[in-house]
């Protein structure tokens, strides 16, 4: 059995491109992609309200603004959490549009289906916009050197935009956006499908470092974030929910909470049985946080928590180990396996392991909500998904989405956790009970121990070189986790049949046994390939080792000669062997991959695809005697097509090797009596600058491909970098992570 | 409920609270100064780092009725963004997400108070106490470097 698309892929990912997909067959069929995905000529409605639409504007479509003032306006679409896409969506329609982008407003956008599908996740806000911007910008342009043009009596072959007007070279004449707006915008738009598009080598903007738009507002401390919404009169509420997930609300002290001081309502919200929407739970309202803090810790609570209050990440790790010891379902099954591992090869065997994780958002969970009087509801949240917060808070409240207004404000930090819209859910039933306007705020501690967690998993592997050095056969054993279920693997838990290496390896096989557990699991940033590639790329330099190969020559002859192997389903992108290894040979290079090294100290190399990008990383460690390891330097070389914004690039990249070695140095979730253990940063560690490498050196391969996502695929090369280089330094191989557990002494 | 005069970024405010709420939540839901963020409420992140009487402290960990000195809050470090450390984390595009930064900003405010030209380990050890989810650490450190040099008038 092969899968169609990537299960690894978010599901709101495959939703939207569904709905894309749709809307571009129904385009053919109907007019055209661009009227259903824009509706040209359409007023701004409440994407900018406090814009006068009375006064001759040019808004050629729901992304750009400009007034006879001369201020052009760009709306950001998509949900900002730190990825930059509030700074780099905008500069792509600038860029066609010639507009000056020190000048430019931008403007976040609400829910609005004029600015198309408005999801962050999947490393997706790249790759599914630019073109789509592109053409935005593009029409907007054209309309206006056409009413230069008009204006001055020349033909539109002589004219061209700089930096916000128009310019008549052989005459010397300019006319800003502003002076022609009134005229533009009463031309008739052009076939957006036919318009011509800037010349890339010609892109001044895209490829440039820009500064991320609200850092302004940011060093100022200016209130962008969920958390900071404020509405008059509002009351301040914590959820509180059963620590054994999915448990119900037995009995609580309700009435000496009431009593408390500042606590204006407690009470017992029923729930649903979803595990990532409103569970049952106790809310309580208070005055003030400070009061809802204090009175949650006074709660005293009893919970029906279930069968699952004996689950412990002990008994998950016994049924691990008793389903390795019986077959599990084969998915892939290529060449012939058991003859390959019988004959004259070397034979590795290993099992590799990861936990749970958390996504350790630092603003916690939140939303805030004001009731309409309609039945209805306004909603201040931080959310990935408006759309899907929308559904949910109707769902809720039992009304049509229409009277659900969504605003997305700026996430401090995202990473997956909030494509779940749990808090949405749990602030419109409080709403809904009290009927004022209320702010839930999650306390860590809740926020820790009700994640929606990247799932724990275990590898049994048996790899075999021949006596050329090449990898002839690899098994794989997955066992992973379903949620409460043996058959159905839990969200973010499976992984593709043929992931790398399958595909690149005659003999190989992949079975897959699932363990049922109550632990809601979820997309973490890179989900799947955050964990997959520690586990295939260190097994593959295990496997370097026996063959005894260099660990980038043996990745090379791997990968063999360049060429597109086809991807896992007929709609999945191939993979392209030639990108994959030229940013393993550049990253060689600029790691100083052959210098040699004293013991203790080492290098590690690894690579991997996902997101359509191709990523491979080279860390440089000491380990002390003690077996004090220190991350010196890592150089990343990526190759996602062209980049947008080189400054919000880097720092994603950066960003990405310090989340990716803070979660396999420190991080693990365990479970004990069916409870999550860690509450805090405390006991759920984040890497802090004084363990931060020194160096962190990013280059891009700027090729002429489709530009693809930044967000994700630079994270999991890391932890297999990390734990190659320790392999490297000590002879200490890491098959459990975190890998603070494991003792890196050596002598 | 008792009544505390706190003098914020030079202005005067008298608060009803409850003695034990922390000058994080007065802050926010008193003062509307939300730049403060929260983010552990156990003095473990410095996402709430302000400074009293000089000193970076965690506003978490601060109650109300020992807030008896002078506090400066991110708004009050500048509200223009004209202070080297805002200026230099613009510069360098520090920010992702920005919710830490604020706490960042105040921590390496008090450094560079107190050691206008930091080392490295100067740098890493004053900051150890704020933590970043997004990783942007290294240019926290360049941002830094850059501010104190800028205070300082020193050359590259």
């Amino acid at each position: 059995m092969k899968t169609e698309t990537d299960p690894t892929l978010p599901a709101v990912l495959k939703h939207e491109l569904n709905r894309r997909d749709f809307l571009r067959i129904s385009g053919l069929a109907g007019g055209g992609f661009a009227i259903a995905f824009y509706l040209p000529g359409a007023a701004f409605g409440e994407v900018a309200p406090a814009l006068d639409d009375t006064a001759k504007a040019f808004t050629p479509n729901a992304f750009i603004r400009i007034t006879p003032d001369n201020v052009v306006t760009i709306v950001a679409k998509n949900p900002e959490m730190g990825q930059g896409v509030k700074t780099s969506l905008p500069m792509i329609v600038a860029e066609e549009l010639g507009a000056d982008f020190s000048k430019v407003k931008i403007e976040q956008g609400t829910l609005d289906p004029q600015l198309g599908p408005q999801f962050a996740g999947g490393s997706m806000s790249t790759p599914m916009n630019y073109e789509p911007l592109r053409r935005a910008g593009a029409v907007a342009r054209t309309l206006l050197v056409q009413a230069a043009a008009t204006t001055w009596g020349v033909p539109v072959a002589e004219c061209e935009v700089e930096h916000g007007s128009v310019i008549h070279r052989p005459s010397g004449r300019l006319l800003t956006f502003g002076e022609l707006a009134g005229k533009a915008a009463a031309l008739p738009l052009p076939d957006e499908k036919n318009i011509e598009l800037k010349k890339s080598e010609t892109f001044h903007l895209l490829g440039s470092r820009v500064g991320g738009i609200d850092n302004p507002a940011i060093v100022t401390g200016q209130p962008l974030f969920g958390l900071d919404q404020k509405i008059a009169g509002m009351d301040y509420a914590v959820y509180v929910k059963c620590p054994v997930f999915g448990g119900k609300v037995s009995r609580a002290n309700l009435d000496e909470i009431k009593s408390l001081p500042g606590v204006r309502d407690a009470f017992v919200v029923e729930g649903t049985a979803d595990y990532f929407g409103l569970m049952p739970g106790i809310a309580i309202v208070a005055d003030s946080t400070w009061s809802a803090f204090k009175a949650r810790r006074a709660l005293k609570a009893e919970w029906n928590e279930g069968s699952a209050a004996s689950d412990s990440s002990a008994s998950y790790e016994r049924a691990a180990t008793e389903l390795a010891a019986k077959p599990g379902e084969i998915l892939q099954n290529d060449g012939d396996l058991d003859a390959a591992l019988a004959g004259p090869v070397k034979v590795v065997t290993a099992r590799y392991t990861y936990p749970y994780l958390y996504h350790a958002t630092l603003e916690p969970m939140n939303a805030t909500a004001r009731p309409t009087g309609d039945g209805g509801m306004e909603i201040f949240a931080p959310t990935q998904t408006p759309g899907d917060a929308q559904e949910i808070a109707a769902k809720t409240l039992g009304v049509s989405k229409e009277k659900i207004k969504i605003h997305f404000t700026r996430s401090g930090g995202a990473f997956g956790r909030r494509l779940s819209n749990d808090y949405v859910a749990e602030v419109a039933a409080i709403a809904a009970k009290t009927g004022r306007p209320v702010k839930l705020t999650t306390m860590r501690e809740d926020d820790a121990q009700h994640g929606h967690y990247r799932s724990t998993g275990w590898h049994n592997l048996n790899g075999a070189v021949n006596s050329t050095g090449e990898l002839v056969a690899w098994h794989n054993h997955f066992i992973t986790i379903g949620l409460n279920s043996t058959d159905k693997v839990g969200r973010a838990a499976d992984m593709s049949a043929v992931e790398f290496p399958g595909r690149f390896v005659p003999n190989y096989r992949f079975e897959r046994s699932i363990i049922s557990t109550n632990v809601p699991t979820s997309w973490l940033r890179a989900p799947g390939s955050n964990a997959l590639a520690f586990v295939f790329q260190s097994f593959i330099d295990e496997l370097a080792h026996a063959a005894g190969q260099d660990p980038l020559v043996f990745r090379l002859s791997l990968l063999g000669p360049d060429r597109k192997v086809p991807g896992p389903g007929k709609h999945d992108r191939p993979y392209d062997t030639g990108r994959m290894k030229g940013v393993l040979k550049l990253v060689a290079e600029k790691s100083d991959w052959e210098a040699p090294l004293p013991r203790g100290s080492g290098r590690g190399i690894a690579f991997h695809f996902s997101h359509l990008g191709y990523v491979a990383e080279v860390a440089e460690v000491s380990v002390s005697r003690g077996g004090q390891l220190k991350v010196h330097r890592v150089t990343v070389v990526a190759d996602v097509g062209p980049i947008m914004n080189l400054s919000g690039a880097e720092n994603q990249v950066q960003g990405s090797v310090i989340d990716g070695l803070s979660a396999a140095w420190l991080q693990e979730i365990t479970l004990d009596q069916g409870r999550v253990a860690q509450s805090n940063f405390n006991d759920y560690p984040l890497l802090r600058i004084n363990n931060a490498p020194a160096k962190i050196d990013v280059h891009f391969i700027r090729s002429d491909n489709p530009p693809t996502g930044l967000g994700e695929p630079a994270l999991p090369p890391l932890p297999p970098a990390v734990c190659n280089a320790i392999f490297a330094a000590t002879g200490h191989r890491i098959r459990e992570l975190p890998l603070s557990k494991t003792n890196l002494s050596w002598t | 409920m008792p009544h505390y005069t706190l003098k914020v970024n030079g202005q005067s405010h008298v608060v009803d609270a409850p003695a034990d709420t922390p000058l994080l939540w007065i802050l926010r839901d008193n003062l509307e100064l939300l730049g403060t963020k929260y983010g552990c409420g156990l003095g473990l992140c410095g996402a709430c780092t302000v400074h009293f009487d000089g000193v970076a402290v965690r506003s978490c960990q601060l109650p109300v009725a020992s807030a008896t000195g002078g506090i400066t809050t991110i708004e009050g470090l500048t509200s223009d963004g004209s202070h080297p450390l805002q200026k230099a984390w613009c510069e360098h595009d520090v920010a992702q997400c920005g919710y830490c930064q604020a706490g960042q900003l105040m921590s390496a405010a008090a450094l560079l108070k107190n050691n206008p030209r930091p080392s490295d380990e100067d740098i890493d050890g004053a900051m150890a106490g704020n933590i970043c989810r997004c990783g942007t650490y290294l240019r926290i450190r360049a941002a830094i470097k850059d501010a104190a040099q800028a205070a300082t008038g020193g050359v590259k």
